[in-house]
């Protein structure tokens, strides 16, 4: 066995001592009718061998393209020492720190962790991490449903689709209703949350319940910027809670959820430092204000002394979790995202205030090229209100588009009718994003080749030039 | 500094100082945000610490260093399955290809990622004999979620609709119960057996129309394979009921038992147990969960599918509208999923075998020590699985002496400690699990130590009351830390405790 110690002869001396012959025995307790048929799979493979298979599996990945994806996931740029610090093992071979006493890096990291996120979203209260964004938002929800003991939340339809839908599977199961909130459908507020619709909704003609929570984002799924304040104003006067799903590179320059109101903030921390890996393990970011602190669910730790009056760090406020409290528990989460709570730590650390306000202000400049080389190539913005890094496109046959621009060395970023079929007035709409890591020569080619495109479909003569496109890319910086 | 022993640390925050930092990222042009609305800004910076890179590295590997870890020692941790962690694996996860795929790119830029997924979930249907797959769950109370999610929509479809009871037993992980209440079920809790085992008698008088399913560890928590278990499956799906397995357990069973073949009709698996993707202080995990023929309609989406022309794609979204929907944004934790990936090629059939074997092996020779040594209580004496529970109910008795202090003091002698009082229906229990990349000296060394301190107890009982003595701290004040808790780092308040080294 590839990682084991036991020589033929360890293994005989641990048999005699269980005055055992063979290890058969001691799988004895297994009836003959419940034993396994035999496993069927390949033989074991050297690591050279397997070296070898998973780099020809990774080169089948094409991730050379200039990319103008986004939608919940960012690439960022991130320094080579955060890698290096979460390759000792002793922070990635550790487990749980059950035992405090030998496990103060981790509990500090931690607490470390809580703080930032404390700083970015001006909440007080952050839980130890959840699976990703979309499972801390519905966590999120639940909170709004504990704490006011109601069963009805309000979402936007402008959140990302794979957390609504998210959302949707954990309310359910605790028998709790999600109702989508519309967005604006046209005017300057186009796509953002419809302030008249959440009014109505909140005041319950129809006595479908009094509201628990009311979920926004900020940015939301079409990169627009909510007006969060008065959406909050509005939750709280029919006494729900508000929840801020929020980007936390964004809160670099963005106004931080408490500030304008925010009872829990929800997220996804993959943006800090934390490489796409085609989605996953992410960091679910939870934060709530300290009058809910008793209902977010996942660890927390805490300052303490030890015996001898040394500063300490401990989880704490355990009486929520289900190691205790199992079925009367806040919630299931036990294994949680301490890792990628480190290396987000560890990213904030080493890029600090105004490292991240630059990272932030950098794609939002990046994002204003990009805008303007796209509109000249004859895809303008789909909305007029402001964003930050991320905004739709109008480009008519979108997906057709798409699959011609892949070929040309560029993912256009993503056709929304394949992302959101039930949202026809998004129908032409490719959502694109640019952060600091986006080129300009990416930028340019990405012009380029729509612009191609979409004269080839005004003149059904016209050929298609794909190769001199991913020609074109190899020069670029990248 | 580190050849004197690990040292606490300063916060990052006490670190900071103004000015420091930066040359990471270029300048934005300046009026980069002159489009957003002065009221959707940030007035003020946020404050997080100003840090050049040597201090964030330093401050980074001095707090690791107050880590115990698998690289660093024995972590019989009972059912949390410490294993070795390959290098290779954490090599295979940041192969670029992986590392920097997009989850929203299209399946033709995806080929290789979703080839290894689909290949995965083939090596765990094999492995697990059930017959469908979701690779989506983060983590297993994540995986046992989607399990018990599914079993309603199950009934639901059919229209059984008073199903509404999940019939836990007593050891079970605190996950079971959470988890049946986070899917609006009841649990209902079966007390086992005197052997330690299901106690049939009690499934039966408890099984009936409400009965959703039966949620078993097997082996139980308690290190015991549930030999009764073939006539608790024909009990329950009589009764209209299915059956979950929680795969916590897994790596005491490979190639010997496989749950789907013996009727089980979910069951998920932690992947940072039994297949060596690293626990990383507490995560991330993944869960997939493998169903039967019952429950694959409502796998979540999206599903990885291979087309005929020997092509992979993703679910599109509404294409299969019985899904429970989905339990996660994107389609897994894929970097997860590669190292379970690598270690599994690299053992093939008669590697995982082995694996199994020689857990067992390992556990089994380790409670002989102990039990042999008389030092402390074995309360159930048949052969064990991947783990087993030693009990200081005696040594309490006679000294005083605690689990929570023998615990404390394995910390001195090197070791980490054992899961104690866990699970909740044994008395001053320590649940071991070697695992099987221990070698035969660690476990004589810890059977050892294990035993000296159940001597101490006699004769210095003092000493391990006072345990742990050379650890970077000693015991902590829980109670304070609850009472009024201090969850975070703040400048101003005044009653922060200065870093002592």
């Amino acid at each position: 066995m590839a990682y084991g110690p036991h020589t033929p002869a360890d293994r005989e001396h641990m048999l005699a001592a269980l005055g055992m012959s063979s290890v058969d025995e001691l799988f004895a307790d297994i009836a003959p009718e419940l034993r396994a048929s035999p496993l069927r799979l390949d033989p074991p493979e050297a690591e050279q061998d397997l070296m070898a298979r998973l780099g020809t599996l990774a080169a089948r990945n094409r991730v050379g393209l200039a990319s103008f994806l986004g939608a919940g996931a960012y690439r960022h740029f991130a320094p080579p020492l955060v890698d290096q610090l979460l390759l000792r093992g002793e922070w990635y071979t550790a487990y749980t720190p059950y035992q405090p006493e030998v496990s103060q890096g981790t509990l500090q990291s931690i607490y470390e962790y809580e703080s930032l996120i404390a700083e970015l979203t001006g909440l007080d209260v952050v839980s130890a991490s959840h699976y990703d964004g979309a499972a801390a938002t519905a966590e999120g929800a639940l909170m709004t449903c504990r704490a006011t003991g109601r069963t009805r939340v309000l979402v936007s339809r402008a959140i990302h689709p794979h957390y609504r839908e998210t959302l949707r599977t954990y309310m359910s199961g605790a028998g709790l209703t999600v109702e989508e909130l519309p967005v604006v459908a046209d005017g300057p507020a186009a796509g953002t949350v419809d302030l008249a619709a959440l009014e109505r909704l909140l005041a319950d003609a129809e006595g479908a319940g009094p509201v628990a929570g009311v979920l926004a984002g900020q940015p939301n799924f079409l990169g627009l910027l909510e007006p969060m304040a008065e959406i909050g104003r509005l939750a709280h006067a029919a006494g729900a809670l508000f929840v801020a799903v929020v980007e936390p590179v964004s809160l670099g320059v963005l106004a931080p959820p408490g500030s304008y109101g925010a009872d829990i903030a929800a997220g996804e921390g993959q943006p800090l430092g934390i490489a796409l890996q085609y989605g996953g393990p992410y960091l679910g970011v939870l934060a709530c204000t300290d009058a809910l602190v008793r209902q977010i669910p996942g660890r927390l730790v805490g300052l303490t002394t030890d015996v001898d009056g040394k500063r300490a760090f401990v989880m704490t406020l355990q009486a929520r979790e289900q190691h205790i409290r199992r079925e009367k528990a806040a919630s299931n989460i036990c294994t949680n995202q301490a890792l990628l709570a480190l290396a987000a730590s560890v990213w904030l650390a080493s890029l600090g205030p105004h490292g991240l306000r630059d990272v932030a202000a950098m794609g939002a400049a990046r994002a204003a090229e990009l805008e303007g080389v796209l509109a000249e190539a004859g895809a303008p913005r789909l909305h007029p209100g402001p964003y930050l890094n991320e905004f739709v496109v109008r480009v008519p046959n979108a997906a057709v588009v798409h699959r011609r621009l892949l070929d040309r060395g560029v993912v256009a970023g993503l056709v929304l009718a394949d992302a959101l079929p039930d949202q026809p007035e998004l129908a032409d709409g490719l959502l694109v994003c640019a952060t600091e890591t986006t080129s300009r020569d990416e930028i340019e080619l990405f012009g380029w080749a729509l612009g191609e495109e979409l004269a080839g479909a005004a003149d059904p003569g016209a050929s298609s030039g794909a190769d001199s496109g991913a020609a074109n890319l190899t020069g670029a910086a990248r | 500094m580190t050849v004197a022993g690990p040292r606490l640390q300063p916060t990052l925050f006490e670190l900071s100082k103004a000015g420091r930092g930066g040359g990471k990222v270029a300048h934005p042009p300046a009026g980069a945000l002159d489009r957003i609305p002065p009221a959707q800004r940030r007035q003020t910076p946020p404050g997080l610490p100003e840090l050049s890179e040597p201090e964030v590295v330093r401050h980074y590997v001095n707090l690791s260093q107050l880590n115990y870890a698998i690289d660093t020692g024995f972590y019989p941790l009972g059912s949390c399955t410490m294993k070795w962690n390959p290098k290779v694996n954490e090599w295979a996860a940041r192969l670029p290809g992986f590392a920097n795929l997009h989850p929203m790119s299209p399946d033709d830029v995806a080929q290789g990622t979703l080839q290894l997924l689909w290949e995965l979930e083939q090596m765990l249907l094999e492995i697990t004999g059930m017959t469908a797959m979701t690779l989506q769950p983060a983590a297993g109370a994540h995986g046992e979620l989607t399990g018990v999610l599914m079993i309603r929509a199950y009934h639901a479809a059919r229209g059984d609709l008073d199903r509404s009871e999940i019939l836990v037993p007593d050891s079970a992980h605190g996950t079971n119960p959470a988890t049946a209440s986070m899917a609006g079920l009841r649990t209902v809790s079966i007390k086992a057996a005197p052997d330690g085992g299901l106690d049939i008698d009690a499934f039966r008088a408890a099984i009936g129309p409400r009965t959703a399913a039966v949620m078993i560890t097997n082996p139980s928590t308690l290190g015991l394979f549930e030999s009764r278990i073939g006539g608790l499956l024909d009990l329950v799906h009589g009764a209209g009921g299915l059956a979950y397995m929680d795969g916590a357990n897994l790596n005491a069973i490979l190639g010997r038992f496989k749950p789907g073949e013996a009727g089980f009709d979910v069951m998920h698996i932690n992947t940072h147990k039994t297949f060596s993707t690293p626990h990383g202080g507490g995560g991330p995990g993944a869960g997939p969960v493998g169903v039967g023929p019952k429950l694959e309609p409502y796998l979540p989406a999206p599903r990885v599918l291979r087309e005929p022309d020997g092509t992979f794609r993703l679910e599109r979204p509404g294409e299969r509208p019985t899904s429970i929907g989905r339990m996660r944004s994107f389609v897994g934790s894929t970097g997860v999923l590669v190292r379970a990936y690598a270690y599994l090629r690299t053992h093939g059939a008669s590697g995982l075998r082995e694996v199994t074997d020689d857990a067992v092996l390992a556990a089994n020779y380790l409670k002989q020590r102990l039990t042999e040594s008389g030092a402390y209580d074995i309360p159930f004496k048949s052969v064990c699985k991947h783990e087993f529970i030693a009990s200081a109910s005696s040594i309490k008795r006679r000294t005083g002496i605690r689990t929570l202090d023998i615990a404390k003091r394995l910390l001195d002698k090197g070791f980490h400690a054992p899961t104690v009082y866990f699970p909740l229906t044994v008395d001053e229990a320590m649940l071991i699990e070697p695992t099987e990349t221990e070698s035969v000296e660690t476990l004589d060394a810890f059977a050892a130590a294990l035993i000296e301190i159940a001597h101490e107890a006699e004769t210095d009982p003092e000493a391990i009351h006072a345990a742990p003595h050379d650890t970077p701290v000693r015991r902590l004040d829980e109670v304070a830390a609850a009472r009024n808790p201090n969850l975070r780092w703040r400048p101003a308040t005044g009653d922060w405790t200065p870093c002592p080294d």
